[in-house]
């Protein structure tokens, strides 16, 4: 089955991203496909190359750049979201590529499901 | 269809909404915050069996274990894992997150 | 125009696939901005062709008010757009019922049309959509 994900909002504020990326993971495991995962409103900021958490605490963006290198997952951030919060090619973290909100509505056409992480 | 709820009753009214909405026989998730509702012993209590007579009520169980009160789950809520969570978005076409 | 699809054979196939969208509302304007952001959403999705329905629960009703006057603020009062979306052939616009009431509101207090519908339409409604969206 082809999973879509929408994350809308940031690392560590909220608890999302981490449900987000655990079910991401979860459904890998299973032999299931992550099509894609598009990051709106806040979400964008998991996209940013800049954050710099405790040494001791997970590294939210690392690991959502690591699972779309393994995995080959579509990381996708809103350009409208983005550009609104400081979010640009030149801070973008590896894996992540920013588009039209368009994406989501395609994942919604594409994907089995479309699953919600917010607040 | 599949319903999640993620917030607290006590913070929002995500879950008054849900449970308001959800139609006999759909089934209804609480991760987060929500999972406090899947506790014994609070205002909320009698909401969820009330609920859980019609829906199939879930609880994310490593959001239960992170807030100490895994061993306080009112029993007839199902406990399930990240890979439960997932299965029952497979099952279900119709998916609602209530944020 | 429609993206470009893959051969998918779960959700019967080539360019074409219509599904059932179904775009949630449930905060209020200005306080935060998933009312704006949810709306952009809704309009991007007119490009489809897709069977899009909206719908306000809880404080979303609040994001159909007439009379916006965001000057104070300053902040772009973005309320006329919901009158837009009837030209983007996005016409199913669902109320709650009981939302209104509970805020002593009725369809008069809002800018566009809608339908007004019980918990138990809306929920009826919600079962038999394939993608639900909310911000």
């Amino acid at each position: 089955m082809k999973f879509g994900l929408l994350v809308n909002e940031g690392p560590y504020t909220h608890q999302a991203p981490d449900t987000a990326y655990l079910f991401a993971r979860a459904a890998l495991e299973k032999g299931h496909e992550i099509y894609r995962v598009f990051f709106y409103n806040d979400g964008v900021n998991n996209a940013t190359k800049l954050t710099e958490p405790p040494l001791d605490d997970r590294h939210i963006v690392n690991r959502w750049s690591k699972l779309a290198e393994e995995h080959g997952i579509d990381l996708v951030v809103c350009v409208a979201a983005a550009l609104r919060r400081g979010i640009r090619d030149e801070n973008l973290a590896k894996g992540f590529r920013i588009s039209g909100l368009g994406q989501l509505v395609e994942t919604g056409i594409q994907a089995d499901r479309l699953v919600v992480f917010g607040d | 269809m599949l319903h999640i709820v993620n917030k607290s009753p006590f913070e929002k009214t995500s879950l008054e909404t849900c449970l308001r909405l959800a139609r006999p026989g759909s089934v209804l998730l609480l991760i987060e915050d929500a999972v406090y509702a899947a506790a014994r012993g609070n205002a909320a209590e009698s909401k969820i069996r009330q609920a859980a007579r019609t829906l199939k009520v879930y609880a994310l169980s490593p959001d239960l274990e992170a807030r100490g009160i895994r061993d306080k789950a009112i029993d007839g809520i199902e406990l399930i894992d990240y890979g439960g969570f997932v299965d029952l978005v497979a099952e279900h076409t119709a998916v609602q997150s209530w944020l | 125009m429609t993206a470009p699809m893959d051969d998918d054979e779960s959700s019967g196939g080539a360019a074409g696939t219509v599904k059932k969208f179904m775009f949630v509302n449930r905060r209020a304007p200005y306080g935060t901005i998933y009312a704006l952001e949810g709306l952009e959403t809704v309009l991007i999705s007119a490009a489809f062709d897709q069977d899009v329905s909206m719908v306000f629960v809880d404080d979303g009703v609040y994001e159909l008010m007439k009379g916006q006057q965001t000057k104070a603020i300053e902040v772009k009062n973005f309320s006329p757009t919901y009158r837009a979306l009837e030209g983007y052939d996005i016409e199913k616009l669902y109320v709650e019922q009981e939302s209104l009431a509970a805020r002593g509101l009725t369809a008069e207090n809002l800018v566009v049309p809608v339908d007004v519908l019980s918990a138990v339409e809306l929920g009826e409604l919600m079962e038999q959509q394939d993608v639900l969206i909310s911000c």
